[in-house]
């Protein structure tokens, strides 16, 4: 199997060219098994998880509204922006590679710019309104994680807490794909300038030599592929029916007090108990 | 870069005697496999080294390939039919001149004596970055030597690149879309015909091939409907030199005028993109109008509307109006 593919330079230098495409379809495969996995497991092995209940003030549940405000409308927007450009770039990237054939480079490039926007906005809004630090794992979500696996796996352990805002799970999916992302977006910025646009003069010759750009297709490559298992991943789990309040969450705004009460710690998610998105709190994005 | 001009490389070879045997043959080896028609493009890639098929199926052992046959007023034509009979075949010659006017103008006489219509409608472009091994976008890699700053490119694309601007060097290929000829193709699980103008694919489509035939399939024969038989008609190659070159740009017309306003034309160029150009807004807007001055300057300007010259094809945008201007009003009597 052919991971990575080379070719001579002009100069006579071994260089690499692209990624291996069959790892088209090992990522592909991965992401079936491992869905295919998790179903089997969650529908007959899984044991329902046990946490700690979190403290609250007396009369805090009767107070909370019916509907927690998750994600505001600019969240959402931005999701669903990033959601469809994302999927543009894996079809128009990986469909004339399986053999659907199409004029795709337009599409392709003019997708990556609509993402790289979104994913600048996202992080703008993100450290200027939102609760910035909600998204990243923090030392309980380790100590907890840790925990879990012990009792899943039946040794004793303490009982981990209920999640923030986001669970433990979002949180480690986030950084891969914002890992995956930085490396598409920086390589495929560089790689604008070997396609015709209306913003840069191509010149293939531009800022490195061949080996690094080389390089450069490998990495846009791989993070693409990772891309493949981890969008798979990402619907599966979207729409299990565990998992489909908060896929709604992300179409309508809001989570069911139900909900929020038996997966969320309140005082690692605090929401108002008059309101479901006081001004300061952690409730709008 | 080393080129090796000695002898070529092992191979294995098969001399097929039916289309049904090569067919067989190819959906075999599929990738591995070469296909040499007349073998005038083919020995140059092998011998430089450049393409190392395993397996070359060589068709001219074929029988039934060749010839022209009637075919309702239209003709059928055998992919091995080689360009000197297309020349002179009193069918051809009757009904569609413009393909023996354009398979005349092809090469040499020599190459034309072995060069068949399939292989030339079918041959690999002539960009000298490609053909001299570097591992460009059309080689599988993922640069187009042909379009940088420094690159020489006088004879690539001014329409239709897409990463890479290599163009197609065909000469039968442009007459045989303006006719709307009908190109047939063998395969693994039996026959299909597709239109000429959709046999030819841009990069955009597959930046390694130049036509629609995958491994394992065959070109058997070409299909010409009547059409277009007897229409006028205006074929012109530009080239360097008066024999044995590649055209710069060529042009093919055919259409049917009635007291001298154009009732029906197709236009299709070749030379100014990696597949032959159809020009099919020119031909609606044109159609209806009289086939005069006017109406050819129209044409002409409207022709290279989108055109992208590179550093040093730019004499192509001028060049690819004149003959859309002279195919309009100049169009010679069949």
């Amino acid at each position: 199997m052919e991971l990575i593919q080379w070719a001579t330079s002009p100069w006579g230098q071994e260089v690499p060219i692209h990624l291996g495409w069959v790892l088209i379809w090992v990522f592909a495969i991965a992401g079936a098994v491992f869905l295919v996995g998790h179903a089997i497991w969650a529908g007959f092995f899984a044991k329902e998880e046990t946490f700690v209940e979190p403290q609250v003030a007396p009369g805090f549940k009767e107070r909370l509204p019916a509907k927690v405000k998750r994600h505001s409308l600019t969240a959402r927007v931005f999701h669903w922006i990033m959601a469809v450009s994302m999927l543009v770039l894996l079809f128009t990237a990986f469909l004339p590679l399986v053999g659907v054939q199409f004029a795709w480079v337009e599409w392709h490039w003019m997708a990556g710019i609509l993402l790289t926007a979104s994913i600048i906005f996202h992080v703008i809004h993100a450290s200027f309104f939102l609760d910035f630090w909600a998204i990243w794992p923090d030392r309980t979500d380790i100590a907890d994680a840790k925990n879990r696996a012990k009792l899943m796996m039946g040794k004793s352990a303490a009982l981990p807490r209920k999640f923030s805002k986001y669970p433990f799970e979002n949180k480690m999916f986030h950084m891969a794909v914002m890992l995956a992302g930085l490396a598409v977006i920086f390589t495929g910025f560089f790689m604008l300038y070997r396609v015709r646009t209306p913003f840069l003069t191509r010149d293939p010759y531009i800022f490195f030599g061949d080996a690094t750009w080389g390089w450069m297709y490998v990495l846009h490559g791989l993070a693409g592929v990772g891309f493949i298992t981890m969008v798979m991943a990402h619907i599966y789990f979207a729409i299990r029916p565990e998992k489909l309040e908060m896929t709604k969450s992300m179409i309508f705004g809001t989570v069911s007090r139900e909900h929020y009460l038996d997966h969320h710690d309140p005082e690692r998610w605090p929401v108002s108990d008059e309101t479901s998105a006081a001004p300061g709190s952690a409730t709008g994005d | 870069m080393a080129v090796f001009r000695d002898v070529m490389p092992a191979f294995e070879l098969f001399q097929p005697t039916s289309a049904s045997d090569a067919v067989t043959l190819l959906a075999e080896h599929g990738s591995d496999a070469w296909v040499m028609a007349g073998g005038q493009d083919s020995f140059d890639w092998l011998k430089d080294r450049i393409k190392r098929p395993k397996v070359v199926v060589d068709l001219s052992q074929v029988s039934g390939m060749s010839g022209v046959r009637d075919l309702d007023g239209g003709v059928e034509i055998g992919a091995m039919t080689t360009l000197t009979t297309l020349v002179g075949d009193p069918l051809i010659r009757e009904r569609f001149p413009i393909l023996s006017e354009a398979a005349g103008v092809v090469a040499s006489p020599q190459i034309r004596n072995q060069g068949t219509i399939g292989g030339n409608i079918s041959q690999d472009t002539r960009c000298w970055y490609y053909r001299g091994g570097m591992p460009c976008y059309r080689a599988g890699g993922n640069v187009c030597y042909a379009d940088t700053p420094t690159a020489i490119n006088r004879e690539h694309a001014i329409l239709g690149a897409d990463r890479c601007v290599a163009v197609s060097p065909s000469d039968t290929a442009p007459a045989l879309v303006a006719l709307d000829a009908k190109i047939v193709i063998q395969g693994p699980s039996g026959e299909r015909v597709v239109d000429a103008e959709d046999y030819f694919i841009g990069p955009g489509i597959d930046i390694t091939r130049m036509h629609v035939l995958k491994p394992g399939e065959l070109l058997v024969a070409i299909r010409i409907p009547a059409t277009w038989a007897g229409t006028d008609y205006y074929f012109e190659k530009v080239r360097d030199r008066p024999v044995w070159d590649f055209p710069l740009v060529n042009i093919a017309a055919v259409k049917v005028v009635n007291g001298g306003t154009i009732e029906r034309i197709r236009i299709v160029l070749n030379g100014v993109a990696a597949h032959p150009w159809r020009l099919a807004q020119v031909e609606n807007a044109v159609t209806g109008k009289p086939a005069d001055e006017s109406t050819a300057a129209m044409a002409g300007e409207m022709s290279i509307e989108g055109a992208f010259p590179l550093r040093h094809n730019g004499y192509k945008v001028p060049l690819m109006r004149n003959l859309v201007k002279r195919a309009i009003r100049g169009v010679q009597e069949a």
